[in-house]
Protein backbone atom coordinates (compact mmCIF):
# COMPACT_ATOMS: atom_id res chain seq x y z
CA UNK A 1 0.00 0.00 0.00
CA UNK A 2 2.89 2.55 1.14
CA UNK A 3 4.57 1.97 -2.30
CA UNK A 4 1.03 2.98 -4.05
CA UNK A 5 0.46 5.67 -1.84
CA UNK A 6 2.90 7.20 -3.94
CA UNK A 7 2.44 5.95 -7.08
CA UNK A 8 -0.93 6.74 -7.68
CA UNK A 9 -0.96 10.24 -7.83
CA UNK A 10 1.58 10.43 -10.09
CA UNK A 11 0.18 8.25 -12.24
CA UNK A 12 -3.27 9.98 -12.04
CA UNK A 13 -1.44 12.96 -12.62
CA UNK A 14 0.49 11.31 -15.92
CA UNK A 15 -2.74 9.83 -17.05
CA UNK A 16 -4.88 13.43 -17.06
CA UNK A 17 -1.73 15.33 -18.82
CA UNK A 18 -1.24 12.78 -21.38
CA UNK A 19 -5.10 12.37 -22.11
CA UNK A 20 -5.63 16.28 -22.10
CA UNK A 21 -2.76 16.95 -24.50
CA UNK A 22 -3.35 13.78 -26.51
CA UNK A 23 -7.16 14.46 -27.00
CA UNK A 24 -6.71 18.73 -27.30
CA UNK A 25 -3.69 17.95 -29.72
CA UNK A 26 -5.25 14.97 -31.92
CA UNK A 27 -8.83 17.06 -32.04
CA UNK A 28 -8.12 20.72 -32.45
CA UNK A 29 -4.72 21.00 -34.02
CA UNK A 30 -4.46 18.55 -36.36
CA UNK A 31 -5.51 19.25 -39.77
CA UNK A 32 -8.59 17.18 -41.55
CA UNK A 33 -7.34 14.16 -43.10
CA UNK A 34 -8.56 14.67 -47.08
CA UNK A 35 -10.08 11.51 -47.19
CA UNK A 36 -11.92 11.26 -44.52
CA UNK A 37 -12.34 14.89 -43.34
CA UNK A 38 -12.70 15.05 -39.67
CA UNK A 39 -14.25 12.48 -38.84
CA UNK A 40 -10.89 10.37 -38.49
CA UNK A 41 -10.48 12.33 -35.29
CA UNK A 42 -12.40 10.10 -32.88
CA UNK A 43 -9.07 7.55 -33.85
CA UNK A 44 -7.63 9.26 -30.85
CA UNK A 45 -10.22 7.93 -28.52
CA UNK A 46 -11.25 4.81 -30.34
CA UNK A 47 -7.59 3.09 -30.81
CA UNK A 48 -6.44 4.03 -27.47
CA UNK A 49 -9.72 2.17 -25.92
CA UNK A 50 -9.10 -0.62 -27.99
CA UNK A 51 -6.17 -1.40 -27.06
CA UNK A 52 -6.54 -0.84 -23.58
CA UNK A 53 -9.41 -3.66 -23.92
CA UNK A 54 -7.10 -6.08 -25.41
CA UNK A 55 -4.88 -5.27 -22.60
CA UNK A 56 -6.95 -5.31 -19.91
CA UNK A 57 -7.58 -8.74 -20.73
CA UNK A 58 -4.19 -9.91 -20.96
CA UNK A 59 -3.47 -8.44 -17.19
CA UNK A 60 -6.33 -10.06 -15.91
CA UNK A 61 -5.02 -13.49 -17.77
CA UNK A 62 -1.99 -13.16 -16.02
CA UNK A 63 -3.07 -11.90 -12.26
CA UNK A 64 -5.34 -15.52 -12.39
CA UNK A 65 -2.47 -17.26 -13.21
CA UNK A 66 -0.44 -15.76 -10.35
CA UNK A 67 -3.40 -16.31 -8.25
CA UNK A 68 -3.72 -19.89 -8.80
CA UNK A 69 0.33 -20.48 -8.86
CA UNK A 70 0.87 -18.05 -5.60
CA UNK A 71 -2.51 -17.73 -4.34
CA UNK A 72 -1.08 -14.51 -3.68
CA UNK A 73 -4.51 -12.38 -3.10
CA UNK A 74 -3.56 -8.83 -4.41
CA UNK A 75 -3.45 -10.34 -7.61
CA UNK A 76 -6.85 -12.01 -7.93
CA UNK A 77 -8.47 -8.60 -6.10
CA UNK A 78 -6.29 -7.07 -9.01
CA UNK A 79 -7.93 -9.15 -11.98
CA UNK A 80 -11.53 -8.62 -10.10
CA UNK A 81 -10.49 -4.63 -10.57
CA UNK A 82 -9.90 -4.54 -14.02
CA UNK A 83 -12.61 -6.27 -15.05
CA UNK A 84 -14.85 -3.10 -15.34
CA UNK A 85 -11.86 -1.51 -16.46
CA UNK A 86 -11.64 -3.62 -19.54
CA UNK A 87 -15.46 -3.69 -20.28
CA UNK A 88 -16.12 -0.47 -20.51
CA UNK A 89 -12.88 0.23 -22.67
CA UNK A 90 -14.19 -2.47 -24.68
CA UNK A 91 -17.62 -0.57 -25.01
CA UNK A 92 -16.06 2.36 -25.76
CA UNK A 93 -14.06 1.24 -28.71
CA UNK A 94 -17.66 0.06 -30.21
CA UNK A 95 -19.21 2.76 -29.49
CA UNK A 96 -16.93 5.15 -31.18
CA UNK A 97 -16.32 2.64 -34.02
CA UNK A 98 -19.62 2.94 -34.89
CA UNK A 99 -19.94 6.42 -34.33
CA UNK A 100 -16.59 6.52 -36.87
CA UNK A 101 -18.29 3.90 -39.35
CA UNK A 102 -21.39 5.73 -40.49
CA UNK A 103 -19.89 8.51 -41.93
CA UNK A 104 -17.17 6.59 -43.18
CA UNK A 105 -18.65 3.12 -44.22
CA UNK A 106 -22.65 4.60 -44.53
CA UNK A 107 -23.07 1.50 -41.37
CA UNK A 108 -23.13 1.58 -37.65
CA UNK A 109 -21.76 -1.91 -37.93
CA UNK A 110 -20.63 -4.10 -39.72
CA UNK A 111 -19.25 -8.51 -39.34
CA UNK A 112 -16.33 -7.58 -39.86
CA UNK A 113 -13.40 -9.75 -38.29
CA UNK A 114 -12.06 -7.02 -35.82
CA UNK A 115 -15.41 -5.89 -34.95
CA UNK A 116 -16.75 -9.62 -34.23
CA UNK A 117 -14.00 -9.86 -31.67
CA UNK A 118 -14.17 -6.90 -29.73
CA UNK A 119 -17.94 -7.99 -29.37
CA UNK A 120 -16.83 -11.18 -28.30
CA UNK A 121 -13.82 -9.80 -25.96
CA UNK A 122 -17.13 -7.93 -24.85
CA UNK A 123 -19.18 -11.03 -24.35
CA UNK A 124 -16.17 -12.55 -22.11
CA UNK A 125 -15.69 -9.65 -19.98
CA UNK A 126 -19.44 -9.96 -19.27
CA UNK A 127 -19.12 -13.71 -17.95
CA UNK A 128 -16.07 -13.03 -15.81
CA UNK A 129 -17.66 -9.90 -14.20
CA UNK A 130 -20.64 -12.01 -13.16
CA UNK A 131 -19.18 -15.07 -12.35
CA UNK A 132 -17.80 -12.90 -9.36
CA UNK A 133 -20.82 -11.26 -8.63
CA UNK A 134 -22.73 -14.87 -7.96
CA UNK A 135 -20.15 -16.63 -5.72
CA UNK A 136 -19.95 -15.51 -1.99
CA UNK A 137 -16.97 -17.09 -0.55
CA UNK A 138 -14.13 -14.47 -1.65
CA UNK A 139 -11.28 -16.97 -2.33
CA UNK A 140 -13.59 -19.72 -4.22
CA UNK A 141 -14.53 -17.07 -6.10
CA UNK A 142 -11.28 -15.84 -6.80
CA UNK A 143 -10.43 -19.45 -8.15
CA UNK A 144 -12.75 -20.31 -10.09
CA UNK A 145 -12.86 -16.79 -11.98
CA UNK A 146 -9.47 -17.54 -12.60
CA UNK A 147 -9.92 -20.79 -14.84
CA UNK A 148 -12.91 -19.46 -15.97
CA UNK A 149 -10.23 -16.60 -17.09
CA UNK A 150 -7.64 -18.96 -18.40
CA UNK A 151 -9.81 -21.10 -20.54
CA UNK A 152 -11.65 -18.15 -21.74
CA UNK A 153 -8.70 -16.96 -22.97
CA UNK A 154 -8.08 -19.87 -24.76
CA UNK A 155 -11.49 -19.81 -26.58
CA UNK A 156 -11.26 -15.99 -27.11
CA UNK A 157 -7.96 -16.78 -29.26
CA UNK A 158 -9.61 -19.54 -30.68
CA UNK A 159 -12.39 -17.14 -31.89
CA UNK A 160 -10.34 -14.27 -32.72
CA UNK A 161 -9.18 -16.86 -35.89
CA UNK A 162 -12.37 -18.71 -36.25
CA UNK A 163 -13.81 -15.30 -37.16
CA UNK A 164 -11.31 -14.37 -39.73
CA UNK A 165 -11.85 -17.46 -40.78
CA UNK A 166 -15.24 -16.93 -41.20
CA UNK A 167 -15.13 -13.33 -42.36
CA UNK A 168 -12.26 -14.18 -45.04
CA UNK A 169 -14.72 -14.94 -47.95
CA UNK A 170 -16.63 -11.95 -47.43
CA UNK A 171 -14.04 -9.38 -47.47
CA UNK A 172 -10.68 -9.58 -48.63
CA UNK A 173 -8.33 -7.92 -46.46
CA UNK A 174 -8.91 -5.77 -44.02
CA UNK A 175 -9.84 -3.12 -46.55
CA UNK A 176 -12.22 -1.77 -43.85
CA UNK A 177 -9.70 -1.06 -41.22
CA UNK A 178 -7.88 2.50 -41.60
CA UNK A 179 -5.17 1.54 -39.81
CA UNK A 180 -4.11 -1.09 -42.09
CA UNK A 181 -3.37 0.42 -45.41
CA UNK A 182 -1.94 3.35 -45.40
CA UNK A 183 0.79 3.83 -42.78
CA UNK A 184 -0.45 6.56 -40.52
CA UNK A 185 0.50 10.67 -41.26
CA UNK A 186 3.40 11.69 -38.90
CA UNK A 187 0.49 14.50 -37.85
CA UNK A 188 -1.71 12.04 -36.64
CA UNK A 189 0.88 9.95 -35.14
CA UNK A 190 2.01 11.42 -32.06
CA UNK A 191 -1.18 13.00 -30.76
CA UNK A 192 -2.66 9.19 -31.33
CA UNK A 193 0.80 8.24 -29.30
CA UNK A 194 0.37 10.50 -26.82
CA UNK A 195 -3.70 9.67 -26.28
CA UNK A 196 -2.55 5.41 -26.18
CA UNK A 197 -0.46 6.84 -22.92
CA UNK A 198 -3.06 8.64 -21.53
CA UNK A 199 -5.04 5.47 -21.72
CA UNK A 200 -2.72 3.02 -20.25
CA UNK A 201 -1.89 5.48 -17.75
CA UNK A 202 -5.82 6.20 -16.83
CA UNK A 203 -5.75 2.04 -16.71
CA UNK A 204 -2.87 1.81 -14.04
CA UNK A 205 -4.35 4.38 -12.42
CA UNK A 206 -7.83 2.90 -12.04
CA UNK A 207 -6.58 -0.79 -11.26
CA UNK A 208 -4.38 0.56 -8.77
CA UNK A 209 -7.20 2.74 -7.08
CA UNK A 210 -9.92 -0.32 -7.27
CA UNK A 211 -8.04 -2.74 -5.81
CA UNK A 212 -6.56 -0.41 -2.97
CA UNK A 213 -10.01 0.18 -2.43
CA UNK A 214 -10.99 -4.17 -2.55
CA UNK A 215 -7.93 -4.40 -0.07
CA UNK A 216 -9.64 -1.69 2.54
CA UNK A 217 -13.11 -3.32 2.20
CA UNK A 218 -11.62 -7.08 3.07
CA UNK A 219 -9.42 -5.38 5.65
CA UNK A 220 -12.75 -3.92 7.27
CA UNK A 221 -15.04 -6.90 6.66
CA UNK A 222 -12.07 -9.40 8.13
CA UNK A 223 -11.91 -6.48 10.93
CA UNK A 224 -15.82 -6.43 11.54
CA UNK A 225 -15.31 -10.52 11.85
CA UNK A 226 -13.09 -10.53 14.39
CA UNK A 227 -14.89 -7.77 16.36
CA UNK A 228 -17.79 -9.83 15.88
CA UNK A 229 -16.31 -13.02 17.07
CA UNK A 230 -14.27 -11.32 19.95
CA UNK B 1 -15.14 -45.75 -14.76
CA UNK B 2 -18.01 -47.98 -17.33
CA UNK B 3 -20.08 -48.41 -14.27
CA UNK B 4 -20.09 -44.90 -13.72
CA UNK B 5 -20.88 -44.13 -17.60
CA UNK B 6 -23.70 -47.06 -17.18
CA UNK B 7 -24.92 -45.66 -13.99
CA UNK B 8 -25.47 -42.25 -16.03
CA UNK B 9 -26.44 -43.09 -18.87
CA UNK B 10 -29.44 -45.21 -16.98
CA UNK B 11 -30.41 -41.92 -14.81
CA UNK B 12 -30.57 -39.53 -18.26
CA UNK B 13 -32.87 -42.04 -19.89
CA UNK B 14 -35.17 -42.91 -17.24
CA UNK B 15 -38.17 -41.15 -17.01
CA UNK B 16 -36.81 -38.12 -14.59
CA UNK B 17 -34.19 -37.73 -16.76
CA UNK B 18 -35.30 -35.32 -19.43
CA UNK B 19 -33.61 -37.52 -22.42
CA UNK B 20 -36.72 -36.62 -24.90
CA UNK B 21 -36.58 -33.26 -24.16
CA UNK B 22 -33.56 -31.59 -25.77
CA UNK B 23 -34.62 -32.66 -29.05
CA UNK B 24 -38.43 -31.86 -28.68
CA UNK B 25 -36.78 -28.25 -27.83
CA UNK B 26 -34.13 -28.87 -31.00
CA UNK B 27 -37.55 -29.31 -33.17
CA UNK B 28 -39.58 -26.49 -31.45
CA UNK B 29 -36.42 -23.98 -32.09
CA UNK B 30 -36.01 -25.50 -35.64
CA UNK B 31 -40.10 -24.75 -36.19
CA UNK B 32 -39.67 -21.33 -34.91
CA UNK B 33 -37.27 -20.04 -37.41
CA UNK B 34 -39.51 -20.37 -40.59
CA UNK B 35 -42.00 -18.38 -38.33
CA UNK B 36 -40.11 -15.81 -37.96
CA UNK B 37 -38.56 -15.07 -41.09
CA UNK B 38 -40.97 -16.40 -43.59
CA UNK B 39 -41.28 -20.16 -45.36
CA UNK B 40 -39.08 -18.85 -48.37
CA UNK B 41 -37.56 -22.30 -49.37
CA UNK B 42 -34.08 -20.30 -50.84
CA UNK B 43 -34.04 -18.24 -47.53
CA UNK B 44 -34.33 -21.03 -45.31
CA UNK B 45 -31.62 -23.16 -47.28
CA UNK B 46 -29.42 -20.09 -46.85
CA UNK B 47 -29.46 -20.25 -42.98
CA UNK B 48 -30.64 -24.00 -42.36
CA UNK B 49 -27.25 -25.12 -41.03
CA UNK B 50 -26.42 -22.02 -39.15
CA UNK B 51 -30.10 -22.79 -37.62
CA UNK B 52 -29.31 -26.10 -37.09
CA UNK B 53 -26.53 -25.81 -35.45
CA UNK B 54 -27.67 -22.84 -33.23
CA UNK B 55 -30.60 -24.72 -31.92
CA UNK B 56 -28.03 -27.82 -31.00
CA UNK B 57 -26.23 -25.59 -29.09
CA UNK B 58 -29.19 -24.44 -26.95
CA UNK B 59 -30.66 -27.98 -26.41
CA UNK B 60 -27.31 -28.78 -25.33
CA UNK B 61 -27.18 -25.94 -22.83
CA UNK B 62 -30.46 -26.78 -21.53
CA UNK B 63 -29.24 -30.25 -20.55
CA UNK B 64 -26.18 -28.77 -19.07
CA UNK B 65 -27.39 -28.51 -15.18
CA UNK B 66 -27.90 -32.05 -14.98
CA UNK B 67 -24.13 -32.53 -15.38
CA UNK B 68 -23.34 -32.45 -12.03
CA UNK B 69 -26.18 -30.62 -10.01
CA UNK B 70 -28.07 -33.80 -9.08
CA UNK B 71 -24.86 -35.76 -7.95
CA UNK B 72 -23.94 -31.86 -5.93
CA UNK B 73 -26.72 -31.62 -4.25
CA UNK B 74 -27.60 -35.11 -2.54
CA UNK B 75 -23.66 -35.46 -1.52
CA UNK B 76 -22.79 -38.04 -4.71
CA UNK B 77 -20.00 -35.35 -5.95
CA UNK B 78 -18.29 -35.62 -2.78
CA UNK B 79 -18.02 -39.01 -2.64
CA UNK B 80 -16.82 -39.26 -6.03
CA UNK B 81 -14.21 -36.42 -5.25
CA UNK B 82 -13.14 -39.06 -2.64
CA UNK B 83 -12.89 -42.05 -4.51
CA UNK B 84 -10.19 -43.47 -5.99
CA UNK B 85 -11.72 -42.79 -9.49
CA UNK B 86 -9.81 -39.43 -10.43
CA UNK B 87 -11.88 -36.71 -10.36
CA UNK B 88 -10.71 -35.71 -13.82
CA UNK B 89 -12.38 -38.86 -15.03
CA UNK B 90 -15.80 -38.77 -13.52
CA UNK B 91 -15.90 -35.22 -15.03
CA UNK B 92 -15.01 -36.99 -18.69
CA UNK B 93 -17.88 -39.56 -17.95
CA UNK B 94 -20.42 -37.43 -17.14
CA UNK B 95 -19.66 -35.19 -19.83
CA UNK B 96 -19.42 -38.06 -22.36
CA UNK B 97 -22.89 -39.12 -21.08
CA UNK B 98 -24.06 -35.50 -21.92
CA UNK B 99 -22.94 -35.94 -25.55
CA UNK B 100 -24.60 -39.44 -25.53
CA UNK B 101 -27.99 -38.30 -24.68
CA UNK B 102 -27.91 -35.02 -26.01
CA UNK B 103 -25.26 -34.21 -28.92
CA UNK B 104 -25.24 -37.61 -30.83
CA UNK B 105 -29.34 -37.86 -30.66
CA UNK B 106 -29.11 -33.79 -32.10
CA UNK B 107 -26.82 -35.52 -34.57
CA UNK B 108 -29.18 -37.76 -35.87
CA UNK B 109 -32.33 -35.83 -35.92
CA UNK B 110 -30.19 -32.63 -37.95
CA UNK B 111 -30.73 -34.13 -41.24
CA UNK B 112 -34.60 -34.66 -40.57
CA UNK B 113 -35.21 -31.26 -39.05
CA UNK B 114 -32.91 -29.99 -41.99
CA UNK B 115 -35.70 -31.14 -44.35
CA UNK B 116 -38.03 -28.72 -42.64
CA UNK B 117 -35.62 -25.60 -43.50
CA UNK B 118 -34.92 -26.98 -47.16
CA UNK B 119 -31.84 -28.33 -46.26
CA UNK B 120 -30.63 -29.54 -49.26
CA UNK B 121 -30.47 -33.01 -49.83
CA UNK B 122 -26.57 -33.61 -50.45
CA UNK B 123 -25.95 -31.68 -47.68
CA UNK B 124 -27.51 -34.05 -45.35
CA UNK B 125 -24.91 -36.52 -44.67
CA UNK B 126 -22.81 -33.35 -43.70
CA UNK B 127 -25.08 -31.56 -41.58
CA UNK B 128 -25.02 -35.09 -39.57
CA UNK B 129 -21.35 -35.50 -39.47
CA UNK B 130 -20.46 -31.62 -38.34
CA UNK B 131 -22.59 -31.98 -35.45
CA UNK B 132 -21.60 -35.24 -35.11
CA UNK B 133 -17.96 -34.14 -34.55
CA UNK B 134 -18.49 -30.81 -33.69
CA UNK B 135 -21.12 -31.70 -30.62
CA UNK B 136 -18.39 -32.89 -28.14
CA UNK B 137 -16.94 -29.77 -27.71
CA UNK B 138 -20.25 -28.51 -27.09
CA UNK B 139 -20.38 -31.58 -24.17
CA UNK B 140 -16.98 -30.73 -22.77
CA UNK B 141 -17.28 -27.10 -22.86
CA UNK B 142 -20.80 -27.20 -21.34
CA UNK B 143 -19.33 -29.47 -18.46
CA UNK B 144 -16.68 -27.00 -17.73
CA UNK B 145 -19.34 -24.13 -17.16
CA UNK B 146 -21.50 -26.70 -15.19
CA UNK B 147 -18.75 -27.73 -13.22
CA UNK B 148 -18.39 -23.91 -12.22
CA UNK B 149 -21.03 -22.99 -11.42
CA UNK B 150 -22.06 -26.34 -9.91
CA UNK B 151 -22.25 -24.61 -5.72
CA UNK B 152 -24.44 -22.01 -7.40
CA UNK B 153 -28.47 -22.67 -6.79
CA UNK B 154 -30.00 -21.13 -9.22
CA UNK B 155 -27.20 -20.88 -11.67
CA UNK B 156 -29.05 -21.44 -14.88
CA UNK B 157 -28.52 -18.13 -16.50
CA UNK B 158 -24.87 -17.76 -15.35
CA UNK B 159 -24.33 -21.13 -17.19
CA UNK B 160 -25.42 -20.29 -19.79
CA UNK B 161 -23.34 -16.54 -20.15
CA UNK B 162 -20.47 -18.55 -19.47
CA UNK B 163 -20.21 -21.25 -22.07
CA UNK B 164 -22.29 -19.78 -24.55
CA UNK B 165 -19.09 -17.39 -25.88
CA UNK B 166 -16.59 -20.86 -25.41
CA UNK B 167 -18.89 -22.21 -28.13
CA UNK B 168 -18.77 -19.48 -30.40
CA UNK B 169 -15.35 -21.05 -32.99
CA UNK B 170 -17.35 -24.50 -32.91
CA UNK B 171 -20.38 -22.81 -34.15
CA UNK B 172 -18.51 -21.20 -36.50
CA UNK B 173 -16.23 -24.06 -37.93
CA UNK B 174 -19.64 -26.16 -37.47
CA UNK B 175 -21.85 -23.98 -39.90
CA UNK B 176 -19.01 -23.59 -42.01
CA UNK B 177 -18.47 -27.05 -42.62
CA UNK B 178 -21.94 -27.37 -44.37
CA UNK B 179 -22.49 -23.84 -45.77
CA UNK B 180 -18.71 -24.57 -47.60
CA UNK B 181 -20.29 -27.61 -48.99
CA UNK B 182 -23.69 -26.21 -49.50
CA UNK B 183 -22.04 -23.48 -52.04
CA UNK B 184 -18.90 -26.43 -53.65
CA UNK B 185 -16.32 -25.21 -51.79
CA UNK B 186 -13.68 -26.99 -50.12
CA UNK B 187 -14.84 -27.66 -46.39
CA UNK B 188 -11.53 -29.35 -44.91
CA UNK B 189 -10.77 -26.70 -43.28
CA UNK B 190 -13.32 -25.79 -41.48
CA UNK B 191 -14.16 -29.56 -40.52
CA UNK B 192 -10.52 -30.20 -39.34
CA UNK B 193 -10.68 -26.96 -36.88
CA UNK B 194 -14.09 -28.03 -36.05
CA UNK B 195 -12.80 -31.62 -35.09
CA UNK B 196 -9.40 -30.32 -33.19
CA UNK B 197 -11.99 -27.95 -31.12
CA UNK B 198 -13.87 -30.89 -29.97
CA UNK B 199 -10.55 -32.93 -29.25
CA UNK B 200 -8.45 -29.37 -27.40
CA UNK B 201 -11.95 -29.25 -25.13
CA UNK B 202 -11.72 -33.56 -24.86
CA UNK B 203 -8.07 -32.67 -23.85
CA UNK B 204 -8.33 -29.34 -21.14
CA UNK B 205 -11.89 -29.65 -19.65
CA UNK B 206 -11.12 -32.47 -17.79
CA UNK B 207 -8.58 -31.13 -15.52
CA UNK B 208 -10.14 -27.57 -15.11
CA UNK B 209 -13.45 -28.89 -14.89
CA UNK B 210 -11.89 -31.17 -11.56
CA UNK B 211 -10.16 -27.97 -10.38
CA UNK B 212 -13.65 -26.03 -9.96
CA UNK B 213 -15.59 -29.26 -8.36
CA UNK B 214 -12.87 -29.32 -6.04
CA UNK B 215 -13.08 -25.56 -5.14
CA UNK B 216 -16.98 -25.97 -5.08
CA UNK B 217 -17.00 -28.59 -2.67
CA UNK B 218 -14.25 -27.77 -0.43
Amino acid sequence: MRLTDRVLPVVTVLSVGALLVGLIWGFFFTPDDYKQGSTVKIIYLHVPSALMAINAWLMMFVASLIWLIRRHHVSALAARAAAPIGVTMTLIALFTGAIWGQPMWGTYWAWDPRLTSFMILFVFYLGYIALWAAIEDQDTAADLTSVLCLVGSIFALLSRYAVNFWNQGLHQGASLSVDSAQPVDNVFRYPLFVSMAGFMFLFVALVLLRTRTEIRSRRMAALIARERSA
Amino acid sequence: MIALLKRDLKLALRSGGGFGLSLAFFLIVVMFVPFGVGPNSATLALIAPGILWVGALLASLLSLDRVFQLDFEDGTLDLMATSPLPLEGVVAIKALTHWLTTGLPLSLAAPVLGALLSLPNDAFLWMFVSLLIGTPALSFLGAFGAAITVGLKRGGLLLSLLVLPLYIPSLIFGAQSVTLIMEGLDNATAFALSAAISLLSFAIVPFAAAYAIKVNIR
